[in-house]
């Protein structure tokens, strides 16, 4: 009998299926769905009625904005959480990328090259760089199968002081028009930071949905042991969810300094990895992997970010929409709970 | 039949929306007496269980325990007044000790509060005795093997007093030894004059130990019957609603169909070792064939194809494929050179639950599916669609998601999950566990069409019937080693479980030197 102790415990226990039917779609796996669309229409109606001058592209402009690099650090990490990892040094590797894109278009690093050059060099090498830190977190993650959360908390920590040293602490002021026109400018009366925002989100939907990669992502996310027999390269799929956040990271570090004319390392995307979880878990992407959609994650942070506006605009102190928000994470991670079960 | 049974449930309805689950259906048990409860899956046994032990609520009926009517508004609250229920999965606390485990929620105290750790460990100790079983119970659940942790589920169970127990599918993860250390438990339970409801796909098993079984079939029961009267063919008859001479035409399994004379040499495997459990095990199939690979669990015959398929490393011994020698590094590997592998653990290893039919069907085939890395979705529809027919997948399209299938028709979406990627050498671990009898056939059937037409095959099954009927020849594995080869011809039952328990196979083509 104790013969077998050690297969009998590498064995899980075979598990069927119960019989009898599958319950029918309920109506909370539908609201963890579809939810924050119907949640988003009713804050909108709401408003319609009684926000005054909501229906302004100065509200459109100003709420888009302030949810920018929250949905594009989201959408990295929407990737993320859909193999079943988290990423938590997203803040910091925005703050690598805002502290080393100064001394580009400032001329610091490089002065005897033309400024056009610098200008391109101050977007690609931060973007870059921040995808490289990226790698580091899927090696760990990959290689050497630590937990995510620890994984990222590495970069977390070292992240924002690699930062700091790179800047000796100092706050970067500059007014440079050419490079903030990435935050600043406006198309078709729409500024230009939106429209990046919404090419990240596109274009990671259509990746998730069409590519050979993206459905890679979902099935190491719903079941990793059945993808690796199958074939998916688990390691790398694992790896470069956490470059594709590193990237977007980086990107929302440069939108981060463009918008304040200034780069402070203590400061940028303090916080950023935390808002960009919430809006992921409103938007319906399942927390524990397998299922993602970066429209839920635009959709989520626009909740988020509407709920603390009608409040504020209705005369609710900012405190009291903190609450709201928390409470906006807590229904929503029970709506997932509910489909679940 | 004594004039008031211990349990009796008369007329029971139930639906799950729309979806009727039982209909007017009736169960009876006599104290001290093991009832079988079967029938294939969605035949409604484990909704009968399930509103017995108060999981679910009835819409109509009558339920009498014991005298009284009987209501449960949970599974713990049936357990307190005498009704245990054994799930197939186990849930217990790993991480905790046994004794915690037998005494979680009830634990015996001091004066004062303090737990009576000395007093718990003695009356868990005593407890598990009874059943012949004598382990340290102050260690942690997981150490120990399923078996036993089964046994300690069942010990919980009577600590409650019950008089009544349910084991739902209880001998599914056992191996031979350990049903045999079950079944002497049930018969104890039973001299003590507690009643059992025994849920198995196993026919064996219900004739070991039963006593009178009840059919159950599309949410009715369909045949209630003592074991003597009830032999295998007539049982399985009544399971599925066929005509007797029929079934025993057709012969237990679905293999029937004549082999062809099997091609060239498709894999060799050599003296293989697998670190902790495979020592020397030695196969080959040809192009064509179906081989079994028999043994008991944990003889290593899962780590051997695991080791083939690239899936886990091999630490010696050779293996050829096609003739070139082999050293597959991950399932990548060997699935580009022509290899599928199907798992026995279908839940965690084979399907992505949250993903439709058509995502895991075409999961090993993606990349080929793709241009510049663009899934190109007309073509995987249209091969898709191809298999679902083919094979015949009782799906309601395929979008629905995998999970929402029976068992049967998972299995057959991941059979196409390899078939369609054209391969040379299929693995099967355990391709028809806990399927139900009509599905278990039809893949049987496959697969020996499959064969056929030149596929290999290397069959892992612990069903003794499976491998004799189906395999053209037979390796047998004992603690890690290959102890024997047999061609169907010369592989009876005995000889067969003869080879698997001692190791004295017709012959040891690779494995002299024991």
């Amino acid at each position: 009998m104790s013969v077998d102790l050690k297969e009998m415990l590498i064995k899980p226990a075979s598990s069927e299926e119960t019989e009898g039917r599958q319950p029918r779609p309920s109506a909370a796996a539908w609201l963890s769905r579809y939810g924050a669309y119907l949640a988003l229409a009713l804050l909108v109606l709401f408003n319609l009625a009684f926000t005054p001058h909501f229906a302004t592209m100065q509200t459109f402009s100003v709420n888009l904005a302030q949810i920018c690099t929250i949905v594009i650090v989201g959408v990295g990490m929407t990737l993320v959480i859909a193999t079943g990892g988290i990423d938590l040094s997203v803040g910091s590797l925005m703050a690598i990328a805002g502290a080393i894109a100064p001394g580009f278009f400032t001329g610091y690093y490089f002065p005897s090259a033309p400024p056009y050059l610098n200008i391109a060099l101050s977007i690609a090498v931060p973007i870059a760089v921040a995808g490289l830190f990226g790698l580091f977190n899927g090696w760990l993650v990959a290689g050497f199968r630590i937990q995510p959360i620890i994984a990222t908390l590495v970069l977390f920590i070292a992240g924002r002081g690699i930062a700091q040293v790179w800047t000796n602490g100092d706050l970067q002021v500059f007014k440079m028009p050419a490079f903030q026109a990435i935050a600043l400018g406006h198309v078709l009366g729409v500024p230009l930071q939106i429209w990046i925002m919404l090419a990240v989100v596109i274009l990671a939907a259509w990746v998730l949905r069409r590519t050979v990669f993206g459905r890679q992502v979902l099935a190491v996310g719903g079941n990793e042991a059945a993808a690796r027999l199958s074939g998916v390269p688990v390691g790398r799929v694992k790896c470069l969810v956490y470059v594709a956040s590193g990237l977007c990271s980086g990107v929302a570090g440069l939108i981060v300094i463009a918008m304040n004319s200034a780069a402070d390392a203590n400061l940028i995307g303090m916080g950023t990895e935390l808002d960009a979880i919430a809006a992921v878990a409103v938007g319906g992407t399942l927390l524990s992997g397998g299922r993602a959609t970066t429209t839920g994650t635009l959709v989520g942070a626009l909740i988020i970010q509407l709920v603390r506006y009608t409040l504020l605009a209705n005369g609710v102190p900012d405190s009291a929409a903190l609450i709201a928000k928390a409470a906006l994470i807590v229904i929503a991670v029970w709506l997932q709970r509910q489909e679940r079960a | 039949m004594a004039s008031h049974p211990l349990l009796s449930m008369q007329a029971i309805d139930k639906r799950f929306g729309v979806v009727p689950a039982l209909r007017a259906s009736f169960l009876e048990v006599e104290e001290g007496e093991v009832m079988a409860l079967i029938g294939e899956n969605g035949a409604g046994k484990s909704t009968m269980i399930k509103v017995l032990n108060g999981f679910c609520q009835k819409d109509a009926g009558e339920i009498t325990f014991d005298g009284r009517p009987w209501q449960a508004a949970s599974p713990q609250e049936a357990q307190r007044n005498g009704i245990s229920t054994i799930f197939q999965e186990i849930n217990l606390i790993p991480f905790r000790t046994i004794t915690e485990n037998i005494y979680l929620g009830r634990e015996l105290k001091h004066r004062g509060g303090f737990l009576a750790w000395r007093r718990m460990h003695e009356g868990a100790r005593r407890l598990l005795e009874a059943f012949g079983v004598d382990i340290d119970v102050g260690a942690p659940l997981g150490q120990f093997s399923t078996a036993i942790q089964q046994m300690v589920a069942i010990a919980r169970a009577i600590s409650f007093e019950a008089k009544l127990v349910i084991m739902d599918e209880s001998t599914s993860s056992l191996d031979e030894q350990e049903v045999q250390v079950l079944f002497q438990t049930i018969r104890r339970l039973k001299a003590q004059g507690v009643a059992v409801v025994f849920v198995s796909h196993k026919l064996d098993e219900l004739y070991a130990v039963c006593d009178r079984v009840t059919v159950m079939r599309d949410g009715k029961t369909v045949a209630v019957a003592s074991m003597a009267e009830m032999d295998k063919l007539r049982l399985v008859a009544t399971m599925l609603g066929r005509d007797l001479a029929e079934v025993r035409r057709q012969g237990a399994t679905a293999f029937s169909e004549a082999a062809r004379p099997p091609g060239a040499e498709l894999l060799s495997v050599d003296s293989i070792a697998v670190s902790p459990k495979v020592k020397e095990a030695s196969v080959s199939v040809r192009a064509g064939e179906i081989v079994g690979l028999a043994g008991l669990l944990g003889s290593g015959r899962t780590e051997t194809a695991r080791a083939i398929f690239g899936a886990e490393p091999h630490q010696a011994g050779r293996i050829s494929f096609e003739g070139k020698p082999q050293h597959f590094a991950d399932p990548r590997q060997a699935i580009a050179a022509g290899l599928g592998f199907c798992s026995e653990d279908r839940k965690h290893e084979g399907i992505i639950p949250r993903m439709s039919v058509r995502e895991n069907m075409t999961l090993a085939l993606l990349p080929a599916l793709a241009r510049s890395g663009i899934v190109n979705e007309r073509e995987q529809r249209r091969i898709v669609l191809r298999f679902i027919k083919d094979i015949g997948i009782k799906c309601a399209s395929a979008e629905q998601p995998i999970r929402e299938l029976s068992g049967g028709n998972q299995q057959k979406v991941l059979l196409a999950r390899w078939l369609c990627m054209n391969p040379k050498l299929l693995i099967l671990d355990e391709p028809t566990r806990g399927i139900d009898v009509g599905a278990t056939s039809e893949i049987q059937k496959l697969v020996r069409r499959l064969a056929n037409d030149g596929l290999g095959v290397l069959m892992i099954s612990s069903e003794i019937e499976e491998i004799l009927e189906g395999a053209d020849r037979i390796f047998i594995l004992r603690d890690g080693r290959t102890v024997g080869q047999m061609s169907r011809a010369d592989a009876s039952e005995a000889t067969l479980m003869a080879a698997m328990a001692h190791g004295s196979g017709d012959a040891a083509p690779h494995g002299g030197e024991h």
